[in-house]
C-alpha cells in the first residue's frame, strides 16, 4: 500500500466508465427506436398454452400453430398465456417477449421478405416445451385491396 | 491436517467436531462430492444433446429434471459449500482467532446441507433452478417440487447462519492489534459476501413460503388464476439471486488475491483498492436484479434503470482485474499450478464480464435472453472464473495441508483441457 503511483488505475477506471456510458447510451437509444410502434400496425393477439400457439387477427381470423402475415405491413403482437409462462419468440426477427397469464405484453415487427420462419417457446413450460413450435409464413403483399 | 496423515483420526471425530478446520474439511468433502454428482448430470445432458431427438434419456421430463438438479446442485451444493470450506479454514487464522465465533452454530450450518441435498436429489424436480411460477405451482409434479422448496429453504437458513458466523468472527474476534485495513483480502471477501447473503436471502426465503402455500392452494400470491402475479416471484427471486452471483464470485476473487502475489513474488498492488472494490461490489450487486426480466414485459423506463444499475457494477469488477495485472506487472512470475489456474480464471472473468455487458444492453438481450448465450455467460463465470480460482486454491493448499506435493505435469494438462473447453462453451 502507498508506495506506488495511482494514476494508471484512475485512467483505467475512467476508460471503463467511459466505455460503460457509451454502451449504455447506444443501447438506450437503440431500444427507444426499436420500441416505437408504428401507428398503423395491425394487432395480432397471440396466446400461448401448453403446448401450442394460437393467433387472432384484427379481422377475427384465427390460426393455430401457423401465422400468416404480409410483406410490407407492420404488426403488433399482444401476447398472453392461458396457463403458465411461455415466451413468444421469432428468432429470425429478434421478436422475444414472455407470455404471462393475466397480462398482455406487446411487441411489434415488420416482415421484410417472403418466406417461412420458426416460432418457438423460449421459456420452460413443462413436458412438451421443447416442441412448442409454430411457423411464421410471410406472404406477398395483397394487391387486390 | 498434516497431523491427520501422520496419525489418522477416526472419521467420526472429524464429522462431529466443531473445530473450524474440521468443519471446513467436511464442507470441502461435501462440495467435491456434489461437483462430481452435478458434473455427471452435465455429462448425461450433453451426451443426450449430441444428436437431435431422444437418444439415451427416455423422456423429456427426466431430461428436464436432470438440468434442474444439475443447476441447483452445482450452485448450492458445490460452489457455496466450497467457499464455506475455504472460509472456515482460513478466516479464523487470518484474523488470528482460535476458531469461528460460534463453533456449534458453524457445525449446525454445515449439517443442514446433507438433509437439504437429500431432499433435492430424492425429489428431482423439473422446473429449472428458477422454479418459474405459475408452472411450478399449478403444473409441476409433486412431491419433487415441494421437496425442492424445503431443500432450498434449509440451504438458505444454513447460508444465513454461516454468514452471521463469518461477520462476527471477522468484526468481533479479530486480533485487537489488527486494524480493518490490515485484514487480508481473502477475509475481506468473506466479510463482504456474507453481508450480501444477509441482505439478499430473506426475500427468496419469503418467496419460498408464498410459493409453498400457493402449491397447497391456500394462497395465490404468484398464481394469476387466484389473482396473483408471477412477475412478483421473479422480482423476489432475482433480488436474492443476482446478488448471490457475487456471493459466489467474491470469495473466488479473494482466493486469487492469495495466489497472484505469492507467485508474482510481489505484494498486492493495492490492498486498499481491493477492499474498496469488494465493498463497492457488495453494494452495486443490489442495483441490477431485474436485468433478468427485460423480456417479462417491463416498461422502457424500468429497463433503462436496471441497465444502468448493471453497468454500474462493471467498474468495481474491473478494479480487481487491474489489481491482479498490476501485481503481476514486473513481478518474477512463477507459473506454478495455482498461478496458471488463477491467471486462466482472470482471463475468463474478462470474457464472461464482456458477455454480461452484452446481456445488460437492452436491445441485445432480446437476442441472447433464454439462449445458450446466457448459459455460456454464466458458465464462463461459474466454471471459468469461480471454479478456476477454487481449483487453483485447492492446489495452493494441497502441499500446506497435506505436506505432500501433487503431480505438476498431470495437472497442467487438466488445466489446459478445461481452459479449451470453456472456450468452446
Ligand atoms: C460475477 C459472476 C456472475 C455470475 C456467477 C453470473 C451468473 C449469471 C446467471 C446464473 C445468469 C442466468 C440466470 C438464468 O437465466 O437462469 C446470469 C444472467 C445474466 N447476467 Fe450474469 N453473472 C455474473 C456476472 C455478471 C456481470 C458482471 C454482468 C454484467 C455486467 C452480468 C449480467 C447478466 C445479465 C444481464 C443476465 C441476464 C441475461 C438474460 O437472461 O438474458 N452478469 N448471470
Ligand atoms: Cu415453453
Ligand atoms: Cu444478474
Amino acid at each position: 500500500m502507498g508506495h506506488h503511483s495511482n494514476w494508471p488505475e484512475w485512467i483505467y477506471i475512467g476508460v471503463v466508465i467511459a466505455l460503460m456510458v457509451w454502451v449504455g447510451s447506444e443501447a438506450w437509444n437503440a431500444e427507444r427506436l426499436v420500441e416505437h410502434i408504428p401507428a398503423d400496425a395491425e394487432v395480432i393477439k397471440v396466446t400461448g398454452q401448453q403446448w401450442f400457439w394460437s393467433f387472432e387477427h384484427e379481422d377475427g381470423t384465427k390460426e393455430i400453430g401457423e401465422l400468416h402475415v404480409k410483406v410490407g405491413k407492420a404488426y403488433k403482437f399482444e401476447i398472453t398465456s392461458k396457463d403458465v409462462n411461455h415466451s413468444f419468440n421469432i428468432h429470425d426477427y429478434v421478436v422475444l417477449l414472455d407470455a404471462v397469464p393475466g397480462r398482455i405484453n406487446t411487441v411489434w415487427f415488420a416482415p421484410k421478405e417472403v418466406g417461412e420462419h420458426d416460432i418457438q417457446c423460449r421459456e420452460y413450460c413443462g413436458l412438451i416445451h421443447y416442441n412448442m413450435r409454430g411457423k411464421l409464413i410471410i406472404e406477398e403483399a395483397d394487391t387486390t385491396s | 491436517m498434516v497431523l491427520e496423515l501422520q496419525k489418522p483420526r477416526p472419521i467420526w471425530q472429524i464429522m462431529f467436531s466443531t473445530h473450524h478446520t474440521d468443519v471446513g474439511l467436511m464442507y470441502l468433502i461435501t462440495s467435491l462430492i456434489f461437483l462430481f454428482m452435478g458434473g455427471a448430470l452435465a455429462l448425461a445432458i450433453r451426451a443426450e444433446l449430441f444428436l437431435p431427438g431422444s437418444q439415451i434419456i427416455a423422456d423429456s421430463m427426466t431430461f428436464n429434471r436432470m438440468f434442474t438438479v444439475h443447476g441447483t446442485t452445482l450452485i448450492f451444493l458445490f460452489l457455496l459449500p466450497f467457499a464455506s470450506a475455504v472460509g472456515n479454514y482460513f478466516v479464523p487464522i487470518m484474523v488470528r482467532y482460535k476458531d469461528m465465533a460460534y463453533p456449534k452454530l458453524n457445525a449446525i450450518a454445515f449439517w443442514m446441507i446433507p438433509p437439504a441435498a437429500a431432499l433435492i436429489w430424492l425429489g428431482f424436480a423439473d422446473f429449472t433452478w428458477y422454479a418459474n411460477p405459475p408452472y411450478s405451482i399449478i403444473s409441476a409434479p409433486g412431491p419433487a417440487a415441494d421437496m425442492w422448496i424445503f431443500g432450498l429453504k434449509i440451504l438458505g437458513i444454513s447460508s444465513v447462519l454461516g454468514a452471521i458466523n463469518f461477520i462476527v468472527t471477522i468484526l468481533k474476534c479479530k486480533h485487537p492489534d489488527m486494524s480493518m485495513g490490515q485484514i487480508p483480502l481473502l477475509a475481506w471477501s468473506f466479510l463482504t459476501s456474507s453481508l450480501i447473503v444477509l441482505v439478499a436471502i430473506p426475500t427468496f426465503a419469503a418467496a419460498l413460503f408464498f410459493f409453498f402455500s400457493d402449491r397447497l392452494g391456500v394462497s395465490g400470491f404468484f398464481n394469476p388464476a387466484m389473482g396473483g402475479n408471477p412477475i412478483a416471484y421473479a422480482h423476489l427471486f432475482w433480488f436474492t439471486f443476482h446478488p448471490e452471483v457475487y456471493v459466489l464470485v467474491i470469495p473466488a476473487i479473494g482466493m486469487m488475491y492469495e495466489i497472484i502475489p505469492r507467485f508474482s513474488r510481489k505484494p498486492i498492488f493495492s490492498h486498499s483498492s481491493g477492499i474498496f472494490a469488494f465493498v463497492l461490489l457488495s453494494m452495486v450487486s443490489f442495483s441490477s436484479w431485474a436485468h433478468h426480466m427485460y423480456a417479462t414485459g417491463m416498461s422502457f423506463t424500468e429497463k433503462t434503470v436496471f441497465m444502468i444499475g448493471t453497468l454500474a457494477a462493471v467498474p468495481a469488477s474491473a478494479m480487481h482485474v487491474f489489481n491482479f495485472i498490476a501485481t503481476m506487472w514486473n513481478g518474477r512470475i512463477k507459473f506454478a499450478t495455482p498461478m496458471m489456474w488463477a491467471v486462466g480464471g482472470i482471463a475468463l472473468f474478462f470474457s464472461a464480464g464482456a458477455g454480461g455487458v452484452v446481456n445488460a444492453a437492452m436491445p441485445l438481450d432480446f437476442q441472447t435472453h433464454d439462449s445458450y448465450w446466457v448459459v455460456g455467460h454464466f458458465h464462463l463465470f461459474v466454471m471459468g472464473t469461480i471454479a478456476f480460482g477454487s481449483i487453483g486454491f485447492l492446489y495452493y493448499l494441497f502441499p500446506y495441508v497435506t505436506g505432500r506435493m501433487y503431480n505438476e505435469r498431470c495437472q497442467e494438462e487438466s488445466m489446459i483441457i478445461l481452459q479449451s473447453q470453456n472456450g468452446l462453451l
